[in-house]
């Protein structure tokens, strides 16, 4: 029995109706009680999709329970499959049926359907959402492409050569409830395009059960996303001996590295480094004088395995941050979270409770949080700035406006949204020079609120000598004063007009030359 | 009874009981809720309450996993060691709550006994108390009769003539009726639960309950075997309802007629004014309301007397008819009133009837939406302060404001055609 108070994952069977929704024409019985359609919401509020994912619920009961709830599971089998005709059907339990063992796949596989029944178990007291959905897919693309399995494997990944055409690879992984994916996905797809490279199917967003049984007319597979898409292309490398991509291509690095590993396998020639640095803008923008601010930054990461290795090698190859915190909630994860914390000289934090990283937060002390929504509230409480990286979704993390995190945009939407929550360097830079002045009591804050130096401002501010009327009693600019005073640069020169003021009322001086303005630079140098 | 009432079974669209700690736990906050259960059930509180804004929230789930379930640990020690380590972290929770939820229930583990182990380890420190709110047993506001009805035999008990509210109520709105109350000469008026939950009202034969809400059938039913009497009433939703329901109490205390009028009459009058601008809105509008709080049916009397709206089905998850008389005596004849759930054939009759609004769940309301059928979530009718006279024309504009939305923007986001297209 473990306490939890809020989790980074839903159980299993949530991954496995973010499967079946991101699909067309997937089906899902789900034997549950009433209740379990809360995971609806998911869908419809957090991701907005205007239908409702494709689940039926079995809700039983209490008094169902002294009955027959295996003929409510072929009851609901049956008004499925003839209300909504699905190409294919899950069929699966939540925890509770789990509990009441009537084995649903089983019955809906007896019924006799037209339709291939695919029977999930998925052991809902010991996995969580992630291994669902893999499970889920990986369960999917078996059942479907089992008869296609050829005896001996005899793929080449290299055969488009000698067909004469395009090489052809799937995307596998994305999903609804993904970080992102539907972004990722047009940016991949575009990339690729450049390249030469064909996208045959992409699954499981937006994939029939059609598409399913194409994949194998791939040259190879591109897994996207690992926690959802590993297992089911390692059973495709097994059974078809089609190839897959191990790179995450987050980042300029490990974009160039993704195109290197997928140009290799295809027997094309790869791109060469320059690339990353003529298609997105991160190189520049982080090797900018401005940029020189965000050196050794300290910055704690965790979500999900894939986004914070891809975090801790931009932060720390990229954008020149120093990393001080590094974990993951993903278990399945742990070992490559382990090694990459390992080489930064740390140790990883493997957690799925938010309390525990939150100290760990605050324990490094960081000046930037990369985390989930979770580490978003924590680091709001810390009063540290913080960019989200990783799932569990809130509804801020499905943006109206395109914004992958892979690929050359994805890498320019990273250096935007993980930089912009930091004070940008001009701005630190004129913040610390401003600070003493009387124009930031007018609320001039940054966005990192009490941190923009305001309350400094105000305790050091002393209203009687800033009322300046120069007009009036004070000294008055001669032409060539007021002309040496506009080549200065529009941001310090209202600072500069106040010093020599103040300067010349303090020598006795009637009117202020450039002379005067030369004076009282000296004076306040000295 | 002039309503058309039916029974509906199939899949059903609704959450369960565990869900109402989301308001509960913020009416006591010296109450913690542990749940025992699932992980299901941890991420449903959490996808219910929407947002984690808590540090630390007062409700958690105690997770059962493999070792639980498959007799390695027994669970009652399991149980034990996260209690002490909750209440060692939060040494300001008075009242524990233990809550059963579909997976203890289905393993049978006894959270009665449970709670009486851990009373006595206590002594009186903390209070621990269980009920279920799992979803085999219980529709989403069932579960705050089932915590009422836990604290039931903790009342003390007194023969003080007093009014009980029960039922939970925005602060601010306890406030203005218990004031109200007071006004009209009840000067003794109590509720449950209570804002802490050491501080228990008394019960016993001089109390009288109102309910606030309609979903307390069980806790209603231990009110009066602890020898209060349970006025049966319209509920306290819009002007009228909440004038009856006062009324009510003011019968049962016997106060001068003329005297509660004087009170009620202009506050009627002011709710009426505050209802016009919406009933303008609303007059005329066909509407469906699907199960889900038990609300549904005080709501449509409103919705139809006071707004002049046309009621073409009322769903409700669950219907006490002797509890509701009252209610469904002031819905016109033939109203259709179902009871229980076909998700899919309600859907199916929503969109045959093509109503010009319909209240429903967050898991349909866009999908609805999309379909071009208006919606107002219902959750926000348990989150929002809408009871008393004073809210009535509040109340209302949750209903007249997703109209008047569609109005502003719907002819310039669809230019082209009336028909919105699909957003899938």
């Amino acid at each position: 029995m473990q306490l939890t108070l809020w989790t980074y994952e839903g159980p299993p069977h949530v991954g496995a109706m973010r499967i079946a929704a991101s699909m067309r024409g997937v089906h899902y019985v789900l034997h549950a009680p009433q209740g379990d359609t809360y995971a609806d919401l998911l869908f419809t509020m957090i991701e907005r999709r205007g239908q409702r994912p494709p689940v039926t619920y079995t809700t039983f009961q209490a008094r169902d329970l002294g009955g027959d709830t295996a003929e409510l599971v072929k009851r609901t089998v049956r008004e499925a499959a003839e209300r909504f005709h699905p190409d294919a059907l899950l069929v699966g339990e939540s925890c509770t049926a789990e509990l009441i063992q009537d084995q649903p796949g089983a019955l809906a596989q007896g019924m006799g359907l037209s339709m291939p029944v695919v029977t999930l178990e998925l052991p809902a007291y010991s996995k969580k959402e992630n291994w669902g959905a893999a499970e889920t897919l990986y369960q999917l693309v078996r059942n479907l492409l089992k008869p296609q399995v050829p005896d001996q494997t005899q793929h080449d990944p290299k055969a488009w050569m000698a067909v004469g055409r395009r090489p052809r690879v799937n995307l596998i992984g994305p999903s609804l409830l993904g970080f992102r994916c539907r972004d990722d996905v047009l940016e991949i797809q575009r990339l690729l395009t450049v390249h030469g490279i064909d996208v045959g199917v992409v699954a499981p967003l937006g994939a029939k059960v059609s598409d399913i049984q194409r994949i194998p007319q791939a040259d190879l597979n591109v897994c996207l996303y690992p926690e959802i898409a590993e297992s089911s292309c390692s059973w495709l490398e097994r059974s078809f001996g089609m190839p897959f991509t191990r790179t995450v291509p987050i980042g300029v690095g490990a974009t160039h590295s993704f195109l290197v590993e997928l140009h290799t396998l295809l027997g094309m020639d790869p791109p060469t480094e320059e690339e990353g640095y003529r298609c997105s803008r991160l190189p520049w923008y982080s090797e900018s004088v401005d940029s020189t601010y965000l050196t050794g930054k300290r910055v704690f990461i965790f979500g999900d395995g894939s986004h914070a290795l891809a975090a801790a090698r931009i932060c720390s190859e990229e954008l020149g941050f120093k990393v001080v915190g590094l974990g993951t909630y993903s278990r399945e994860m742990a070992r490559s979270v382990r090694a990459a914390a390992k080489e930064l000289g740390l140790e990883a934090l493997i957690s799925d409770d938010y309390l525990e990283v939150e100290a760990a937060m605050a324990d490094t002390a960081p000046e930037l949080v990369l985390g989930t929504q979770m580490e978003r509230h924590s680091a709001k409480r810390l009063g540290i700035p913080c960019a989200v990286i990783s799932t569990p979704m809130h509804v801020q993390d499905v943006p109206a406006r395109n914004s992958p995190q892979m690929g050359w945009e994805g890498a320019n939407v990273i250096f935007d949204a993980w930089v912009h929550p930091l004070m940008m360097g001009l701005e630190e830079h004129l913040i610390g020079m401003f600070r003493h002045d009387f124009e930031f009591v007018d609320g001039h804050q940054s966005h990192l609120g009490h941190r923009g130096g305001t309350d400094q401002a105000a305790e050091d501010h002393n209203p009687s000598p800033v009322v300046m009327s120069s007009e009036e009693q004070g000294p008055v600019w001669t032409a060539d004063g007021e002309a040496e005073l506009k080549k200065i640069p529009f941001f310090v020169r209202g600072k500069v007009r106040r010093n020599t003021e103040t300067y010349a009322r303090q020598e006795g001086r009637l009117e202020i030359s450039s002379e005067t303005l030369y004076d009282a630079k000296a004076h306040y140098k000295a | 009874m002039g309503a058309n009432l039916r029974k509906e079974s199939g899949p059903r669209e609704v959450f369960c009981g565990l869900t109402s700690i989301v308001w509960l736990h913020r009416r006591m906050p010296d109450a913690f809720f542990l749940v025992v259960g699932s992980r299901t059930c941890a991420h449903l509180i959490q996808s219910a309450a929407g947002v984690m804004i808590f540090a630390e929230p007062r409700f958690g789930t105690a997770i059962l996993n493999e070792r639980d379930l498959a007799g390695l640990a027994d669970a009652h020690d399991e149980l034990d060691r996260v209690a002490r380590e909750l209440l060692a972290r939060r040494p300001e929770i008075r009242t524990l709550f233990l809550v059963g939820s579909c997976p203890s229930e289905v393993i049978k583990l006894d959270l009665a006994r449970a709670a009486e182990r851990l009373n006595e380890e206590l002594q009186g420190r903390v209070r621990v108390v269980n009920y279920s709110g799992s979803g085999i047993e219980t529709t989403f506001t069932e579960g705050e009769d089932g915590a009422l009805s836990a604290l039931v035999p903790f009342l003390p008990s007194t023969e003080k003539r007093q009014l009980l509210l029960a039922g939970t109520l925005a602060d601010a709105v306890e406030d203005r009726l218990v004031h109200l109350f007071a006004r009209l000469g009840i000067e003794t008026v109590c509720t449950l639960p209570p804002r802490q939950s050491t501080e228990l009202p008394g019960v016993g034969p001089g109390t009288t309950v109102l309910l606030t809400q309609p979903f307390l059938s069980n806790t209603a039913r231990l009110l009066k075997e602890r020898g209060a009497k349970v006025l049966s009433s319209p509920f306290p939703l819009g002007a009228e309802g909440s004038r009856r329901w006062m009324e009510t109490a003011c019968r049962d205390f016997n106060l001068p007629g003329d005297r509660v009028a004087s009170v009620l009459d202009p506050l009627e009058k002011r709710a009426r004014m505050a209802l016009e601008p919406h009933r303008a809105e609303l007059a005329g509008k066909r509407i469906v309301l699907l199960p889900e709080s038990q609300l549904e049916i005080p709501l449509a009397r409103f919705l139809q007397r006071e707004c002049g709206m046309e009621l073409v089905e009322v769903g409700t998850p669950y219907l006490n008819r002797e509890q509701m008389a009252p209610e469904l005596e002031l819905l016109p004849e033939g109203t259709d009133v179902t009871e229980g759930q076909h998700v899919e054939q309600q859907l199916d009759r929503v969109r045959d009837q093509q109503p010009d609004l319909v209240v429903c769940g967050m898991g349909l309301a866009n999908p609805l939406e999309a379909e071009g059928i208006t919606t107002k979530w219902s959750i926000e009718l348990v989150f929002s302060p809408i009871h008393g006279i004073d809210q009535a024309g509040d109340l209302a504009e949750l209903f007249s404001r997703p109209l008047r939305r569609r109005q502003l923007i719907h002819p310039a986001l669809h230019p082209q055609t009336s028909n919105p297209s699909i957003h899938a």
